[in-house]
């Protein structure tokens, strides 16, 4: 017994050290060089960005692949593989100029042609979103070798937004032309055109990207090299960052009710920018199908009875403020000119009464289910907050524990009276939003749809005319109007708009500087000269 | 000798069976659990359409009957083939491979501190029941018993990584650091005390109870008394009359818990982000990736079914008495 056990740890000791012989890396000091530790939760299923766009998929694939643009804080396009760029003013024909030096990590130049295929053959096979942005598309050419032409059906608001990198990354077409995508061999050995390069995958382990000396933004990339750590345990990550063993961690990595604490710590800085083209608001969906959820008076009443404010303090500790309707403030076309529903507890009552929901011998006037959201402590919390708020004013809540296949399962075949979410609005309403209220989009059995089976035509009319519109101005007035009533009707409450945390050494500076945030390529990133 | 040869093979041929119902029953048991892994995707990427769905399903092969699935599957565990994980994009039997050593050291390791640890321990216990040593020992090893592995590691990185800063909190290897040779076996080996420890307290305490107990029984046996008579060596008594018939009950215990090398380390290998094949298997479902997840069952119960056939083999040398009948 112990001659084997010996035996079959030196296996594996040997293996691990075989593991071990890698190149050694030049380590330059100063402002450039130097490397930099950032926490991949949960370990990404694969790097090739063009099929999948999981969270860490993109904080890691960000910095390997690039797209035309990027966008600053306020949601002014910045250059990406695309220098320059200018819309008709009937605003039916885009052109972009792209980066002239630019090549793939393979060596290939980087040309017009990868962007014809990536928007017209390439996204529009694989991609659920990219589909909503260049179907609006009559044809995609290139003009020449660094010029491409976008011409539309019709004008489409948020088309520019299309080119943020998880929704239009730029695909090599040597590779992927006339192959088939989901199965081509290069999946597994991203090539793309951005600052940094796979260098080396340990599963389960950590992910090493290393500098791209041929990359073609000048004097680009500061940093050697990124590296990607797994850590699978909310606790060890939040080891990781205080002892200074990675130096960055983004979204909800960290357990919320851990991020005050290391905030504090003298070599942590604690950003909340960079999330703006996601900005969630953390809501509750009913389904609107079934009862009780079918009386808009029900609807309001929970409303009523759940404490904003309290949920942005207890269960987001700080990280987000009250909502007040579907369009976070973070984003574009925020209107607050909508019906609110300020804490009040006597007015949820009076509703429940009308209803004839009157309270049995327990004080309990109905009970519903709430299908708790799977995504880490958070929304656990959550959902007990909601069950004791609800217990208030006499509506007992059951949670329905799941895991994220079974949630996803239950929620895109409607199965579940309330459940919550917080899906992001890629920085534009008719991107983000429209989705989960155009009747056109109940779909069974697809999740992020209408799954809450809410239905009205004058609001599929105005989020129609809202992303045809041209001008800013008019989106706005279709927009507003599309909030007033939504928050009339509630389908769903609204709650708090969440500020997710990122939480960086301070050693570093230039980190986040678009509103994709850690996902963006980390060009400039460097440490800061001592 | 022909006959022990005879039963080993009619023993292996009993195994097969056995792995196979195993592998077709975790198969229902797996498609029992609700979603898939196009829907584990289509939930993390945060949208979704028909069409994406309907191309994961078809990629994944789950657009097809379950029993011709289920086929398929059987016919390739038969040919050595564990199957493809599309959502990792890589063969099973790589993913495992992949895996299977790092979990080996640490659950190897965790058992050898929890055998030696805890017979060592329970002989000084047994030797001096009733004394103050065995007292100790006993509150000992039942506070080991009783508490939570997972708390334990928590515990444990709270007290030697965060405050004493002695040793690594996470992870195999230190982060970013490229080390070789002598330095990288080091660096492991610091990686490792901290899971193997917490791993191999609750088997510690285990042996060392029922170490403690059998020697206890055994001690007070005649032959043990008439070689006290005889005037033998202390020393030579306590190896070759007592430790040895104490040792059976030991050996049981050990081979089912080294069966479970391979999968009885997820909570470990989570707590301490060691990336070993249990995470693996915990990630798999999570994801819903069937075929990893078969494969790790598929390699845990063939160890399970190996190791028992060891102890048995092991019986026969410890105690002649034991036949291969038996």
């Amino acid at each position: 017994m112990t001659r084997l056990t010996r035996r079959s740890v030196l296996k594996a000791t040997a293996a691990g050290v075989l593991a071990g012989i890698l190149p050694a890396a030049v380590r330059a000091q100063g402002a450039d060089g130097g490397s930099m530790n950032i926490i991949a939760f949960p370990e990404p299923p694969t790097l090739f960005i063009g099929l999948d766009q999981n969270g860490s998929t993109q904080t890691v694939a960000g910095k390997i692949y690039e797209s035309l643009l990027t966008f600053d804080f306020d949601f002014n396009p910045q250059p990406g593989l695309a220098t320059s760029w200018e819309m008709s003013e009937d605003g039916l024909v885009y052109t972009f100029n792209l980066v002239q030096n630019a090549t793939w990590h393979d060596g290939t130049p980087f040309t017009a042609h990868d962007v014809v295929f990536t928007c017209r053959d390439f996204l529009m096979e694989v991609h659920p979103r990219a589909r909503v942005i260049f179907g609006n598309c009559e044809t995609i050419e290139a003009l020449d070798d660094h010029t491409v032409r976008f011409t539309l059906k019709q004008p489409f608001g948020p088309f520019l937004m299309g080119f943020e990198m998880s929704t239009a990354p730029m695909i090599p077409a040597h590779l992927y032309e006339g192959t088939d995508y989901r199965t081509n061999p290069n999946n597994d050995t991203p090539v793309g055109t951005g600052p940094f390069k796979l260098a080396e995958w340990s599963r389960g382990q950590f992910i090493r990207l290393e500098r791209n000396p041929d990359y073609h933004g000048e004097g680009q990339p500061h940093l050697e090299e990124l590296v990607f750590p797994i850590l699978p345990d909310a606790g060890a990550r939040a080891v990781a960052l205080e002892q200074g063993q990675v130096q960055q961690s983004q979204f909800f990595d960290i357990e919320l009710f851990d991020v005050p604490r290391l905030a504090e710590l003298p070599h942590l800085d604690l950003i909340s920018r960079g999330y703006e083209f996601y900005a969630p608001v953390a809501r509750i969906e009913f389904n609107n199908r079934v009862a009780p959820f079918d009386d808009v008076r029900f609807r309001k009443a929970v409303n009523y009875a759940l404490d904003r404010q309290l949920f942005a303090d207890a269960i987001f500790f700080g990280l987000g403020v009250p909502a007040t309707g579907p369009i976070s403030k973070r984003t574009r076309f925020y209107s607050d000119d909508v019906t609110t529903y300020d804490y009040n507890l006597e007015q949820a009552e009076a509703l429940l009464d009308e209803m004839g929901l009157t309270p049995d011998g327990d004080g309990v006037r109905t009970t519903v289910s709430f299908l708790r959201l799977p995504w880490g402590e958070t929304w656990a919390r959550f959902a007990e907050m909601v069950q004791q708020q609800l217990g208030q004013i006499g509506i007992r809540v059951e949670i329905e524990p799941s895991d994220p296949a079974s949630w996803t399962q239950r929620y895109a075949n409607w199965d579940f009276q309330m459940t919550s979410n917080y899906p992001y609005q890629f920085g534009d309403p008719a991107l983000g939003v429209a989705r989960f209220f155009i009747s056109s989009n109940i779909r069974q059995g697809v999740a992020y749809s209408n799954c809450t089976g809410y239905s009205n035509p004058q609001v599929d009319a105005l989020f129609e005319k809202s992303a045809h519109g041209v001008t800013d101005e008019e989106r706005q007035a279709a927009y507003t109007e599309v909030q007033q009533i939504l928050t009339d009707e509630v389908p769903m409450a609204w709650l708090v708009e969440v500020d997710f945390p990122t939480l960086l050494d301070t050693r570093y500076e230039d980190v986040i500087v678009s509103a994709i945030g850690t996902n963006e390529t980390y060009r400039k990133a460097k440490l800061a000269a001592e | 000798m022909t006959r022990l040869v005879l039963s080993v093979l009619l023993r292996l041929a009993k195994a097969v069976g056995v792995v196979l119902a195993i592998v077709l029953l975790n198969f229902v048991l797996i498609r029992l659990a609700p979603g898939d892994p196009a829907s584990v995707m289509a939930g993390q990427a945060g949208a979704a359409d028909e069409q994406f769905m309907a191309q994961l399903r078809a990629q994944f092969g789950l657009d097809k009957p379950l029993p011709a699935q289920a086929w398929s599957y059987v016919s390739g565990v038969l040919q050595g083939d564990l199957g493809f994980s599309y959502r990792q994009g890589m063969p099973v039997s790589e993913l495992i491979l992949d895996r299977l050593p790092a979990t080996l050291l640490l659950t190897g390791t965790a058992f050898a501190i929890a055998l030696i640890g805890g017979v060592l321990m329970g002989m000084v216990a047994g030797l001096n029941a009733g004394r103050a040593l065995d007292f100790i020992v006993s509150v000992v090893s039942l506070l080991f018993y009783a508490t939570p592995l997972f708390w334990v590691g928590l515990m444990s990185i709270l007290l030697f990584s965060v405050y004493l800063d002695w040793l690594p909190a996470f992870g195999m290897t230190q982060v970013g650091a490229r080390f070789t040779g002598w330095e990288y076996v080091v660096d492991v080996a610091r990686h490792l005390v901290l899971p193997a420890t917490t791993l191999g307290l609750f088997y510690m305490a285990v042996y060392a109870r029922m170490t403690r107990a059998s020697i206890l029984e055994v001690r007070d046996m005649d032959y043990v008394r008439t070689a006290r008579a005889m005037g033998l060596p202390r020393r030579r008594m306590v190896r070759s009359h007592i430790l040895r018939n104490a040792l059976l009950p030991i050996i049981t215990l050990a081979g089912i818990q080294a069966g479970q090398l391979v999968g009885g380390a997820i909570l470990t290998e989570t707590v301490f982000g060691w990336p070993g094949i249990g995470r693996l298997a915990f990630d798999a479902l999570l994801q819903r990736d069937y075929q990893v997840l078969l494969g790790v069952f598929f390699v845990t119960s063939i160890m399970v079914v190996v190791f028992n056939m060891i102890t048995d083999l092991l019986y026969r040398l410890v105690d002649p008495r034991i036949g291969a009948a038996a």
